[in-house]
């Protein structure tokens, strides 16, 4: 273990989480490479996939850098157990078609975007490396909201099969949305001395979903008794493993490979 | 300024963008600082969009321009913030972009910001094409080849270009 921390401990694990998120969004995306149904679409999937992971590879340099011991961000990303990932239950979820994907991309969008607003605005200097990586994915995040807003838009208000589609999917994924409603522990302890600016998060959520829901003509589900919960502390669905098998498969067959 | 990071920020100067050779990495803004101690030279870089992999050629790029005129102890350091911004852009550059056609950036990030935000999810503003300047402009493709920049088509002329987005 490291023996100075220059970062407390709930900057360090809130980018550990956040990192998760996008490594692990940014890797089903990337699963579309070649599969998009238009070429635009393919080009554009593949494209926020890239930012995902950049976000990720900034993040967990950060953390890989708070840790010491030889621990880098390579190490992080593909020697971790899914045990041992924080990314929310809903980026692992497969992609299933392309409306599914594009209801999954806004459900998280929407969820960043004042999230990471919020974490720039933190003026405490211990948390100024949170703030700057956050800063940085948020401008790129706003790119990413506009382009799956327009796709549940165009899915929702479009013909009967579409709306189909789309609708199926937002039923099926709002079960994942209660781990974006109510934060970590980390991010908790992280706006300690802000719980308002926290809770706000949550309500730009429920309304960003509303309007772009009733724009798209879709009805926005309604929250289940229980929500799937338990990514933060590493309890994943059974997908996570799969995925990791297959994105750690090359460094863990070669695990001194040097790149 | 010494001599030295002068001539150091000079070299920097020709080095040029990858994916847009009409302008440098000077230009660009992503170059953040240079400083020479006991010999060392210490080049402070910005990525532009975080998972740009042309980053990585530039770092090589900046290595060999150094290299090339006796600079041998090099250390490149990359900083997150403030994040990167087309606001850097010079008007010069734009030109530059232009020229190469290439549509430069027609809002700040703050007018960006505003737009997204506003919800309005279907306004865009008119990009002007580089070649006959006309806003007839139809966007194509939401994301190119690379990360900054986006496809459109001119009705006007009929010609295809590149839009560097506003970040």
């Amino acid at each position: 273990m490291s023996t100075s921390s220059a970062l407390p401990k709930c900057v360090t694990e809130t980018l550990l989480e956040l990192s998760d998120d996008r490594l692990v969004l940014g890797h089903r995306l990337s699963e579309w490479c070649g599969h998009g149904p238009i070429i635009e679409e393919d080009i554009a999937m593949a494209n926020i996939a890239l930012d995902l992971i950049g976000h990720a590879t900034n993040g967990l340099t950060l953390v890989a850098a708070e840790m010491g011991d030889g621990v880098t961000a390579d190490s992080l990303a593909f020697f971790r157990t899914d045990r041992e990932y924080r990314n929310l239950i809903i980026t692992e979820q497969p992609n299933g078609d392309f409306a599914n994907t594009m209801v999954r991309q806004f459900l998280f969008d929407a969820y960043s975007v004042p999230l990471l607003q919020a974490l720039s605005e933190i003026s405490v200097h211990s948390c100024e490396p949170l703030a700057g990586w956050a800063a940085k994915c948020h401008k790129e995040d706003l790119y990413h909201l506009r382009h799956s807003s327009q796709w549940v838009l165009r899915l929702g208000d479009g013909t009967a099969e579409s709306k189909g589609f789309a609708q199926d999917s937002l039923n099926n994924l709002w079960r994942f949305a209660g781990e974006m409603l109510s934060p970590s522990a980390a991010l908790t302890e992280l706006f300690k001395q802000a719980p308002t600016r926290l809770a706000e998060i949550a309500t730009q959520w429920r309304k960003t979903v509303a309007a772009v829901c009733a724009e798209a003509t879709l009805t926005v589900p309604t929250d289940p008794s229980r929500f799937v919960v338990g990514g933060r502390i590493g309890q994943h669905s059974e997908h996570l493993g799969h995925l990791l098998a297959e994105m750690q498969s090359l460094p863990r067959s070669q695990p001194n490979a040097q790149w | 300024m010494d001599d030295d990071s002068k001539s150091v920020w000079k070299l920097l100067e020709s080095v040029p963008d990858p994916e847009v050779p009409a302008i440098s990495i000077v230009d660009l803004g992503i170059i953040r600082d240079v400083s020479i101690i006991a010999g060392i030279v210490t080049i402070t870089i910005t990525p532009t969009y975080s998972g740009c992999p042309a980053m990585h050629m530039i770092e090589e790029s900046i290595r060999t321009a150094l290299y090339s005129e006796g600079f041998e102890q090099v250390q490149i350091k990359t900083v997150l913030s403030p994040a990167w911004t087309t606001d850097w852009m010079s008007p010069a550059a734009k030109e530059r972009l232009r020229e190469f056609g290439i549509a430069p950036p027609q809002q700040t990030s703050a007018e960006l910001l505003l737009q997204i935000g506003s919800g309005k999810l279907s306004t865009r503003p008119a990009i002007s094409c580089p070649y006959c300047r006309s806003t007839n402009t139809k966007l194509q493709s939401e994301f190119g080849p690379t990360a900054c920049k986006a496809l459109y088509t001119c009705n006007g002329c009929l010609q295809p270009f590149e839009y560097f987005k506003p970040h």
